[in-house]
């Protein structure tokens, strides 16, 4: 019995991904070539839009000199070191609680209306409680950072414990897996695949908050690095900072989808 | 623990026996009945085919025995002790493969040896036995969605086997696939049986499936549902080892298929 081992279907998606990537590419050019004609031209002040070369120099100052005290690789490293906290956290505790809420109604109906009444709350609304309650270090930055991945981490752990099959359950029960192990070996990674795409939209979630995060007294950051270039109306260091940030996020974005694939082959994405 | 040795030890009796069960839907008088009074015995190297309309019970009466679902009244024994949750005595084969995807096919047949607690060794050597068995050493090493639909279901069955469970409940395990790879299962199946001789229950709604597999067939009704035909199949294939085209030849074989139709169908013009 000769199976289909071999996926005819990869053929034609990766010749249809040489064509997204071409069009892609080309649309990204365009925007930089409108930006430069119209910098070029005068179209727009300045002050408004810097020109590509402005914006290039001003970030090899920023990456050959620094930016007030740090290095760019001391200000980008702060900022992805306090997003990776919150992360970590975010994961080893609105996962747990995810998973046990979609297994179990009782549970759910115990943090459901708690986690539904601050989802939608703009975290700028209670930095200043946390920064009341835990000081203006690193430690409010990255609870606020944690309380806004936490929500969208655990409503994907619920959803994705309560999409469970039934007879995937009873067959493992059927097969001795009960209680713990039941979790460990059966629920957890049964999820996984859905916690992955729930924990990336959490970083995503995460990282927007993180100019809000560091509004208030940071002196390290990318996020404070924008919002400080802004008092002195540097824009051509907002805009590398933008762009900066904006390449970040796509580098952790490509590296978590990179994961999802290794981690369950068996979704066609 | 200790109710459960002395229950065993007032009722040694090998296989599987179902008293009264009755279920309903919803409570007392108004509840809907879905089950009502079944009774039967399957002996240890029973191979049963049951057959039945679609919601006459049966696969009600499957989650029953497994353990899933509580009967309303009566009670399920294996080997004369009471099961009333799901355990590796009962295994089970679903319509679905419902393999693990994220497990290598033969990570999915140790599953149970690894529950049990059975060291690596002798897993493997366990595992490496029931591929086998269902034809599959070349696949050991493939995740579950590399594999065609007939070699999933094979690798269910042998993730169910290598349990060594006292029963395998079949919940209609063939269904799903194409015509010739059904037939080629179902020699699987037979060939499988006779040299495990476990206690199969397997559901169908196929007639010609029941006649090909069962040695036995029971025949379900519905509302509520409960049992009105049990006999001795005079053509099981397991039995007297006829191909399947000469098992459709036997003269038989009509008039029984014919009985067998009637039986199924007559009661729904009735209700």
């Amino acid at each position: 019995m000769a199976a289909p081992l071999s996926r005819p279907l990869k053929v034609s998606r990766s010749k249809g991904y040489v064509l997204y990537f071409t069009v892609s590419c080309c649309s990204v050019l365009a925007l930089f070539t409108i930006w430069w004609i119209a910098s070029h031209y005068g179209w727009v002040n300045p002050l408004f839009l810097p020109s590509p070369a402005d914006v290039w120099s001003a970030f090899t100052d920023i990456a050959r000199e620094g930016y007030k005290g740090s290095t760019l690789l001391g200000h980008v490293g702060a900022s992805l070191r306090r997003i990776l906290i919150a992360m970590f956290f975010v994961f080893v505790t609105a996962v747990p609680l995810g998973i046990v809420c979609g297994r179990s109604r009782l549970v759910r109906a115990v943090f459901d209306p708690i986690i539904e009444f601050y989802r939608p709350l703009p975290p700028l609304a209670y930095y200043s409680l946390l920064v009341l309650w835990f000081g203006i270090g690193d430690t409010s930055k990255v609870i606020l950072l944690f309380l806004s991945g936490f929500a969208p981490m655990f409503i994907a752990a619920v959803y994705s414990a309560r999409r469970i099959p039934a007879d995937r359950i009873n067959g493992a029960r059927s097969l001795g897996a009960n209680g713990f192990r039941l979790y460990a070996f059966v629920i957890f990674p049964s999820c996984l695949p859905d916690l992955l795409t729930g924990f990336r939209t959490a970083v995503g979630v995460t990282y927007a908050t993180l100019v809000a995060a560091e509004m208030v007294a940071a002196v390290s950051g990318i996020g404070w690095m924008a919002l400080d270039a802004s008092k002195y109306l540097r824009s051509d260091i907002i805009y590398a900072v933008i762009i900066i940030m904006g390449i970040i996020a796509i580098l952790i974005d490509s590296a978590i989808r990179l994961l999802i694939r290794r981690v369950s082959p068996w979704i066609e994405q | 623990m200790g109710t459960r040795a002395v229950n065993a030890a007032e009722t040694v009796e090998a296989g599987v026996r179902l008293t009264d069960i009755s279920l309903a839907y919803g409570d007392g008088a108004g509840g809907r009945p879905v089950l009502q009074g079944v009774n039967f015995t399957l002996r240890p190297d029973d191979f049963v085919c049951v057959l039945g309309p679609s919601g006459c019970g049966k696969s009600s009466l499957l989650h029953i025995i497994a353990g899933y679902l509580r009967p309303t009244e009566g009670t399920v024994r294996i080997n004369g002790v009471l099961h009333t949750r799901p355990d590796p005595q009962v295994g089970v084969v679903f319509q679905h493969h419902n393999l693990f995807p994220w497990l290598s096919i033969s990570e999915n047949v140790a599953f149970g040896l690894r529950m049990a607690g059975i060291p690596r060794k002798e897993r493997m050597r366990r595992t490496a036995d029931y591929l086998s068995l269902v034809g599959l050493e070349s696949a050991a090493s493939l995740l579950p969605h590399q594999l065609s639909g007939g070699m999933k279901q094979r690798a269910a069955l042998a993730r169910t086997l290598a349990a060594e469970p006292s029963i395998v409940l079949m919940d209609e395990p063939f269904s799903a696939l194409d015509a010739l790879t059904r037939e080629s299962m179902q020699q699987h199946l037979i060939g499988i049986w006779q040299r495990t001789r476990t206690c199969i229950f397997f559901i169908t709604h196929d007639v010609d499936e029941a006649l090909l597999l069962g040695r036995r067939i029971m025949v379900m009704q519905p509302g509520p549902g409960r049992f009105v035909e049990d006999f001795e199949n005079p053509l099981c294939q397991a039995e007297i080892g006829l191909p399947l085209h000469e098992l459709r030849a036997a003269k038989e074989y009509i008039p029984l298929r014919q009985r067998l139709m009637m039986s199924i169908a007559g009661d729904r013009t009735e209700s």
